[in-house]
């Protein structure tokens, strides 16, 4: 019994850094599940990842304004992913470039203006924290941070909620019941630059699109309505937040991949035993019913 | 007064999908719209809703407004792959009482179960929709308009890949529709189906070949003409000048 506590409760009584990684992994769970959801739920599972890259020159030119400051390079993070996802949606709106394709090509071009920022004017290292972030060194401003955007996700969901799910499943019917579906994505893209902007700090621009997006794929294998993965979501990346700051605790391993990494393995996992979408229920047949 | 289409054309990448259409749709009746594949129906379907936007000339709507039409999208344009159930989806037609925020109560919830009883889908509501057969879908769409309880009924392609036994039934709920005195427009395959259920017919082949009364539109002459037309499309046509000659 005390061999238990020692290993999972005692790390977060005794040191202030695991509490406060506990309390931004918590949030950054509420905030980046849901949304990572609905990056599934409308086939733009790799969007998260191209924003992840767009934010990149935002977050320089913020370093290079303020130094290694969280507000500027947060910022400089959001305002950099808004203008692309602002961008790529007016060229697909008024261009035959597709969606998918209109957010490669500008994700790359602010990729690139980052790269070229960071290398001219920042070293190495600071390249490494921004994308790679570290959970263990979360202060009081990124935990409100984490936590203020969680919870303004969260409202903003529950507001956009009917028209989101409407626009992805039946947008003809949106458009002829008046809805404007447009204004609604809008929103909903504003809400994935967020997340990604307050993950940075504690898992960095990479490995906060784990955390958003892995969770969510699982949850698709395991419960069959949106709201049981919503909760199966947000429930997974809590887990494998307290999970990997454990793992992170005990072998001194770094904590962003160790959390992304043990929802990579719950992911693995589900492929095979998940028993909605799971390979392995679908040839163990239960049998069937009567009609 | 009924809802006209007046000099109407709209087009994609400068090809007239709908070219210089005017005329109007019989008020409290059926109308089908039929045509060769490419003639432009469902670009009228969608221009009337206001999803695409005209080159020149406009619907008019008439008697109606945007929120009167209930619309019945091709099920290709349906992501029937989401976590939605059946009950749901169909509540999506109370759209206009409920909005953003509204609550669906229990008053709601009863015209739902009515609606899904009306096309024998009661036992389905809890389904999700990815579990549903090609037939089974469209009756819930169907449930769906019912529920939106609209004057104006604009149908796209319902019965494609539909059984005999559920066309049938949602056919005669078209008829029910008649009789209540709603108008119907459908963009329909099948010249048995247009006989016995759509008294106005507009055959359309990009441009208006006839459109009447269906025993004087669909004849071997003017289906011929819609077939030419249709096999006269070309690539490199010329700019179209029919709105100068007319100033």
């Amino acid at each position: 019994m005390t061999h238990l506590y020692d290993l999972l409760i005692s790390p977060f009584i005794e040191f202030a850094f695991m509490r406060r990684a506990l309390a931004g992994c918590l949030a950054l769970a509420l905030g980046s599940g849901p949304v990572g959801l609905f990056l599934v739920m409308r086939r733009m599972s790799l969007m998260g990842d191209a924003m992840s890259h767009a934010v990149l020159p935002g977050a320089a030119v913020g370093f290079m304004v303020a130094g290694l400051s969280l507000p500027a390079m947060s910022l400089g993070g959001f305002v950099a992913g808004v203008l692309v996802a602002l961008l790529a949606g007016l060229a697909t709106r008024f261009t035959t470039v597709k969606e998918d394709a209109s957010f490669a090509a500008f994700y790359l071009l602010s990729l690139a203006v980052g790269v070229l920022l960071v290398s001219r004017n920042g070293s190495n290292v600071d390249l490494i924290h921004i994308l790679f972030g570290s959970v263990l060194a979360v202060d009081d401003a990124a935990l409100l941070l984490v936590s203020g955007v969680a919870s303004f996700s969260l409202v903003v969901l529950a507001i956009i909620y009917r028209p989101l799910v409407l626009e992805s499943l039946d947008p003809v019917f949106l458009r002829a019941v008046g809805g404007k579906g447009g204004i609604w994505h809008l929103a909903f893209l504003m809400l994935v630059v967020l997340n990604l902007v307050a993950g940075f700090q504690a898992l960095g621009t990479l490995m906060a699109v784990g955390l958003m997006m892995l969770p969510a794929i699982t949850a698709r294998l395991w419960v069959p309505s949106i709201g049981r993965m919503l909760a199966f979501s947000v429930g997974l990346a809590f887990v494998c937040g307290i999970g990997g700051l454990l793992l992170s605790y005990h072998f001194e391993l770094p904590s962003g991949p160790a959390i992304i990494l043990l929802a990579g393995l719950f992911y693995l996992l589900s492929l095979f035993v998940a028993p909605l979408g799971g390979a392995l229920p679908r040839y163990i047949r239960a049998r069937h019913l009567e009609s | 007064m009924s809802v006209r289409v007046e000099n109407l054309t709209v087009s994609y990448l400068r090809h007239p999908a709908v070219h210089h259409a005017s005329g109007s749709f019989a008020e409290a009746e059926a109308t089908a719209i039929f045509g060769p594949n490419g003639a432009g129906k469902s670009t009228l379907l969608k221009t009337m809703i206001g999803a695409l936007k005209p080159d020149s000339g406009h619907v008019n709507l008439g008697p109606f407004k945007r929120k009167d039409i209930a619309y019945l999208p091709q099920q290709s344009e349906i992501d029937r792959t989401l976590p939605v159930s059946v009950h749901d989806l169909v509540a999506t037609g109370l759209w206009h009482q409920t909005g953003v925020f509204g609550k669906v109560g229990r008053k709601q919830r009863a015209k739902i179960q009515e609606a899904l009883q009306a096309v024998g889908l009661v036992d389905f509501a809890e389904r999700p929709i990815s579990a549903l057969s090609t037939g089974q879908f469209q009756r819930v769409l169907f449930a769906r308009i019912l529920l939106q309880d609209a004057p104006l009924i604009l149908l796209d392609e319902p019965f494609n890949a539909v059984d005999a036994k559920t066309t049938y039934d949602l056919l005669e709920l078209v008829r029910r529709w008649r009789d209540e005195g709603r108008t119907v427009i459908a963009v329909l395959h099948d010249y048995e189906q247009v006989r016995a259920y759509f008294p106005y017919t507009l055959l359309l082949a990009r441009e208006i070949v006839a459109w009447g009364k269906t025993e004087l539109v669909l004849t071997d002459l003017n289906l011929r003409r819609a077939a030419e037309t249709a096999a006269h499309w070309h690539e490199r046509a010329p700019v179209c000048r029919v709105d100068e000659e007319a100033v």
